[in-house]
């Protein structure tokens, strides 16, 4: 995976001068909170759901080698194949070799976060393969070579302009004065180019939503239905995901479909939900003739052997990112990272290695939006401040605040030295401010009266007053 | 509700940031336990809970504070904190930092029950309202600080002793559970992000044409008003303790 | 492949020392249980939400009359194309002009199919494929036409694979839960109904007992 976590800084400072995408931002954030409010209002349910939905993670999880034995040979009894791969190279060479056996030319392509991660798109580029990404936001994101910044809506940060002037670029062969104004017009435009191949594509390649263990089906939910059509017509189907995806039962994978659209975009179910099982049957009247099942590990495992394994619950919703303030100030590019905002802030680190995207558990205000909504109840904040304590280990963090926490840490354990240095500090400021009520620079603190004036303590302390007005 | 002929003492834990920078949030949220009947005690051996260091992953020094915190009120009935960020640590966050420490981990879980936020304890537990019907002045918003709402589920408390005070006129803004961007170290590890939380914060604040904000965390408060006077906006930033205590006595 | 599926259980096994763990579904929600009129009425309403069209027919033989005035009130022009499924024989397809049975191509504009059930909790209908029907083929047209028995409304998500998985019947290889049509937020967020799947669906409800 490309992390470029390590330029957080400078990518945050970029974001916040471009107007375009924070004005995206904001009406992101302000309608999905009006919407979520709706949707939970409608379904009564919806929180012992979401206790349902994280136990089932949980079992899920607890269960997952049997599991997945389980779907691989139901996969293989329905005339499928599973291919295993402990990593993104792996993964992208397995569906290389079976798109060169399948002889294709053009491979189809559904939303997949797991094929972003492993960069399967460069891969088959590679390859020679003709790959085309057919969801909306993601295929306007291929034709500008730029990254998903929200695992549910891809080019939120673009605007309809920007969508209008890609498909001018890209669709050389229809006339230049055609309007493109309405979004209407450009869904239309998509529409009838994808068409084109939905029907030529040899390959179809998708993600998962669920593996179910007891039937080998792969759910797959979207609103476009272009994963109905990526899966079904091709010759072949290949199914791209990470190993934790495997539920045990059908009912399971209800459950979690509950929750799962209410959280991401609330819709109560997103328009298409599909099981697929197997390849085609042999008096079927259509369908896939193969079907591939590429499970990823790529960390996955490790992941599920330490304390942060309750990320493994995720699926993918995009719910934390969508209400999560940083995310909403700086939006998901400047993570520089395939998963941005809270779920991404857990991941990186452990798919990209800590040191390159230390900043990403750091830039948290720990506000615990996030958990308040993630529907298989996540604790964000506290697998985050797991990553934070990694990295306090490893030395990572700038010296400065290490040296300062340590002065704080040391002083606070002497309260009476605690409090004398900060009644002759407050002194200081006081005298500094020259009878203000506040500073608006301060040595050493640039930090804070780079954008904000330092109200100056009142004078004393409250626990020195204390005993000296009441006398004890 | 506890009864009111037994009500124990009760430690106040002022927090770091009330003892350095605003003493007289420390004495009105004392004034407003003694009106609800509690004698207020003051242990001279706090400091800090621990907060800053548990946070950015230094948890060896988070024990020792929450260690040194619970020495400090293991003798209290009842401990009392003016501020959801300071409470949960010690209702949420000790009982985790100590729970492989023999001799702390029990002393950490019962602290934990023993602990409240301000606000929380006057609505909840010693069931007190304002006295006196006061004339309407001015009116104000209320931000909802983060740790308090979603760790401690503090929403209503505040809300309802403001509107039995008939004091000032409460004006809900949009969004006043959304995070105001301080966050502790996060907001001079990342000023940028920080300050557009709250500019976010403050147009919200702004909007509802009231005169202050109000809240129950110092922190947060100090950071939206170091921004306000930035901004050069006339609203201010009030402690809930102050606002409930300027309509008594 | 086998030292990777070898490393990866064997990684997996060791992360999970303990036994299996029993492993229970979420409840169902209130509203995907009541009596059939009940069931009935909220599926209407799911429909609404989910912006799909809706008309009740009180026997077999009506759908095609219904499917006719629906077209002609849609204004739609093209070749129709219905499944094979056995479901649609007794509904006087012939009638309908311009349209044949078989699998659909590129060229056809409305797709007719029948459903496994229909779903009351969300104003869902399951579609699956098989042997009489291409399923998602039939998401390439403008307008699909999904008829559905009455008596085959269910209150959940469940009942309707309980139907569909009747007698031990395996998984076809397509199974689709469908909410409305096809849809997209994706370019600043405005809705767009129509992106790859049908603009337009229409549901046909046949109340006339099972069918023959």
């Amino acid at each position: 995976m490309q992390a470029d976590s390590a330029r957080f800084p400078d990518n945050v400072a970029a974001a916040r001068r471009d107007a375009t995408l924070l004005g995206a931002l904001d009406r992101l954030q302000r309608d999905a909170r009006a919407g979520r409010v709706e949707t939970v209002a409608r379904l009564p349910e919806f929180e012992a759901l979401r206790d349902a939905a994280r136990d089932i993670r949980n079992g899920a999880l607890a269960n997952l080698a049997a599991n997945l034995e389980r779907f691989e040979a139901n996969v293989v009894a329905n005339g499928g194949a599973v291919h295993w791969c402990r990593d993104a190279a792996e993964a992208c060479e397995a569906v290389a070799r079976i798109c060169r056996e399948a002889g294709a030319k053009t491979v189809a392509k559904g939303k997949s976060m797991v094929t972003e991660e492993i960069g399967l798109n460069a891969a088959l580029a590679g390859a020679g393969f003709d790959t085309v990404e057919t969801d909306l936001g993601e295929y306007v994101l291929q034709l500008r070579d730029e990254t998903p910044s929200h695992i549910v809506i891809p080019a939120i940060h673009l605007t309809k302009d920007q969508f209008a002037e890609t498909f001018r670029g890209a669709h050389g062969d229809l006339p230049a004065d055609r309007s493109l104004e309405e979004a209407r017009q450009i869904t239309d435009e998509a529409r009838c180019a994808l068409r084109d191949v939905f029907l030529r594509a040899d390959v179809g390649i998708t993600g998962a939503n669920f593996l179910i263990a007891e039937t080998g089906s792969v759910a797959i939910v979207t609103n476009e239905g272009n994963g109905d059509l990526a899966q079904s017509l091709p010759r072949t189907h290949i199914a791209v995901t990470g190993i934790e995806k495997a539920v045990g039962t059908v009912e399971e994978a209800l459950t979690l479909i509950r929750v799962l659209a209410r959280s991401a975009t609330g819709q109560e179910i997103s328009a298409y939900t599909t099981f697929a099982t197997g390849a085609k049957r042999e008096d079927d009247a259509a369908g896939p003739e193969n079907f591939h099942v590429v499970l990823v590990d790529n960390g996955r495992s490790d992941l599920l052997a330490g304390p942060k394994r309750e990320i493994l619950r995720c699926i993918r919703c995009g719910a934390c990112q969508t209400v999560c303030p940083v995310y909403g100030a700086v939006g998901g590019h400047a993570y520089g990272a395939v998963y941005a905002g809270p779920v991404g802030s857990v991941l990186t680190p452990a798919l990209a290695g800590l040191e390159k995207s230390k900043h990403l558990p750091e830039a948290s205000s720990f506000c615990g939006a996030c958990e308040a909504v993630c529907p298989v109840r996540i604790p964000l904040p506290r697998l985050l401040r797991m990553w934070r304590e990694d990295a306090f280990q490893a030395h990572l963090g700038p010296k400065v605040m290490r040296w300062g926490l340590f002065a704080w840490s040391a002083l606070t354990a002497w309260p009476w030295a605690y409090r004398t240095a900060g009644g002759i500090g407050g002194r200081m400021l006081r005298l500094m401010a020259m009878g203000r009520g506040r500073l608006t620079r301060l040595p050493f603190a640039g930090k804070w009266t780079g954008g904000r004036d330092l109200p100056v303590p009142e004078g004393g302390t409250f626990v020195g007053k204390w005993h000296g007005r009441r006398g004890r | 509700m506890e009864a009111a002929q037994e009500r124990p003492a009760v430690g106040l834990f002022a927090t770091c940031l009330v003892d350095l920078f605003r003493p007289s949030v420390g004495f009105a949220a004392a004034r407003l336990l003694e009106r609800a009947g509690y004698r207020v005690e003051v242990p001279r051996a706090q400091s800090c809970c621990g907060q800053p260091s548990y946070n950015s992953g230094d948890r060896k020094a988070a024990r020792r504070g929450a260690r040194r915190a619970v020495a400090a009120f293991e003798t209290f009935e009842r401990v009392v904190v003016p501020s959801g960020s300071c409470a949960a640590m010690f209702v949420r966050h000790f009982p985790d930092l100590l729970a492989d420490d023999p001799e702390w981990a029990g002393k950490a879980r019962s602290l934990a029950g023993r602990t409240y936020e301000l606000v929380d304890f006057l609505a909840r537990v010693a069931g007190w309202r304002p006295d006196a019907a006061r004339p309407p002045s001015g009116s104000v918003t209320y931000h909802d600080s983060c740790s308090g709402l979603r760790e401690l589920g503090i929403r209503e408390q505040p809300r309802a002793l403001l509107a039995a005070s008939g004091g000032p006129e409460l004006r809900e803004m949009e969004g006043s559970d959304i995070c105001c961007g301080f966050g502790g170290t996060f907001c001079v590890k990342y000023p940028a992000i920080s300050e557009a939380m709250a500019d976010r914060k403050i147009d919200s604040i702004e909007a509802t044409g009231a005169d202050a904000v109000v809240g129950g965390d110092l922190g947060c408060l100090l950071h939206i008003e170091g921004r306000l006077s930035r901004r050069g906006s006339a609203v201010g930033a009030r402690h809930v303790a102050e606002l409930l205590d300027a309509g008594e006595g | 492949m086998s030292a990777a599926r070898d490393g990866i259980l064997a990684k997996i096994r060791a992360a999970n020392p303990g036994p299996a763990v029993a492993v229970t579904p979420g409840p169902i929600p209130a509203r995907g249980r009541g009596e059939a009129a009940e069931l009935r009425q909220r599926f209407y309403g799911g429909l609404d939400a989910a912006g799909a069209g809706h008309a009740t027919v009180t026997g077999w033989a009506e759908v095609a009359g219904e499917i006719e005035r629906f077209l002609r009130a849609l204004g739609a022009a093209g070749p129709v194309v219905a499944s094979l499924d056995p479901m649609l024989d007794p509904c006087g397809l012939d009638r309908v002009e311009g349209l044949r049975r078989g699998v659909p191509d590129a060229g056809d504009a409305v797709s007719v199919t029948g459903t496994v059930a229909g779903i009351a909790e969300t104003g869902t209908l399951m579609v699956r494929s098989g042997p009489d029907i291409a399923n998602a083929a039939h998401f390439l047209t403008d307008t699909h036409v999904a008829v559905v028995d009455a008596a085959r409304i269910v209150g959940a998500y469940e009942d309707a694979f309980a139907l569909l998985r009747a007698g031990g019947a395996p998984m076809p290889r397509n199974v689709t839960l469908i909410t409305g049509p096809s849809r997209s937020s994706d370019i600043e967020r405005i809705l767009q109904i129509g992106v790859h799947g049908p603009r337009t669906l229409h549901v046909v409800v046949c109340d006339a007992g099972p069918a023959p």
